[in-house]
């Protein structure tokens, strides 16, 4: 089980509580889909995904984006069950959704680049520490029933 | 996933923009590697300290991003244009190659702190695979 110490729990209950998920969770799936553009093949209903500007004011991956950092609350919420909580989203993932799991870390990396932005710096050495943890672990658990 | 040339101008222009921060660009990504991947200090074992934000860290990012903006001033041809650099890295410092991409995303987080704006996604595309261009020409000797 992950050991979490206070105030790493403090830093990501902090990074979340002045999180814009909506603004975050757009520019987050978008800079992943324009960086990384094979993860486009996940999106194939999801409209125009052209260029990065089209990206950018495609409404159905805005919403999508929204709905992935929401996903991330149940993590928040269940810091010390986090590999549990995902076990069902993890096979949804793997047999529905037929997801490579090196995405994940695909789309974490952008969402920290983001969320940098966003805190400046305020997002500290030890703020970047506890937030690469705790995304490892959530990308971890989402890796967990793939077999 | 070799740079176009509108990306070849969207790096030079960002690392342009960018150059007022340059150092503490790069003091702040080796901290920032080396207390995020804790491993990657097994490369500094010969320093007093490697610990996030101490002087030789600090002087050593200094250092890395002299390099890379020198790799910026030889976009085309990365692999020539590195030739000792990629020596020094295949025969003397044998960095496994994975710790490029681990600096190089602590590299990437640096720019968008300091550089929101201008951080955009079509320039964090370009400067990353800039960043993977020159890694390659790094580990091209070590083996």
């Amino acid at each position: 089980m992950v050991q979490w110490t206070d105030e790493e729990r403090a830093i990501i209950t902090d990074i979340f509580a002045n999180l814009d998920y909506v603004e975050v969770g757009r520019k987050s799936l978008c800079r992943c889909l324009i960086v990384f553009p094979w993860t486009q093949r996940y999106f194939g209903a999801y409209g125009n995904l052209y260029n990065a500007e089209t990206i950018l004011c495609n409404p159905l991956i805005a919403a999508h984006g929204t709905k992935i950092l929401h996903g991330l609350d149940r993590a928040l919420k269940n810091m010390d069950n986090i590999k549990e909580v995902y076990t069902e989203l993890s096979q949804l993932h793997s047999e529905k959704l037929h997801v490579d799991p090196d995405n994940f870390r695909l789309l974490v990396d952008c969402m920290t680049v983001v969320i940098a932005a966003q805190m400046g710096t305020a997002f500290t050495v030890e703020t970047q520490v506890a937030w690469q943890k705790f995304v490892c672990v959530v990308v971890s658990a989402l890796g967990r029933q793939y077999h | 996933m070799s740079l176009n040339t509108k990306q070849k101008v969207i790096v030079r222009d960002f690392f342009k923009v960018i150059s007022s921060r340059s150092e503490d660009i790069g003091a702040d990504s080796l901290s920032r590697l080396v207390a995020v991947y804790p491993q990657t200090k097994s490369y500094f074992a010969h320093w007093k300290t490697s610990e996030p934000g101490s002087a030789p860290v600090r002087k050593h990012g200094i250092t890395i991003m002299g390099g890379v903006y020198d790799a910026v001033s030889k976009l085309d041809d990365l692999k020539g244009g590195l030739l000792s650099l990629s020596e020094l890295h295949a025969f003397m410092l044998r960095v496994d190659p994975v710790n490029f991409k681990l600096l190089a995303h602590c590299m990437l987080v640096c720019m968008s702190i300091y550089f929101p704006d201008e951080f955009t996604p079509q320039v964090h595309v370009a400067v990353d695979k800039f960043l993977a261009q020159l890694a390659l020409a790094l580990v091209d000797k070590y083996r």
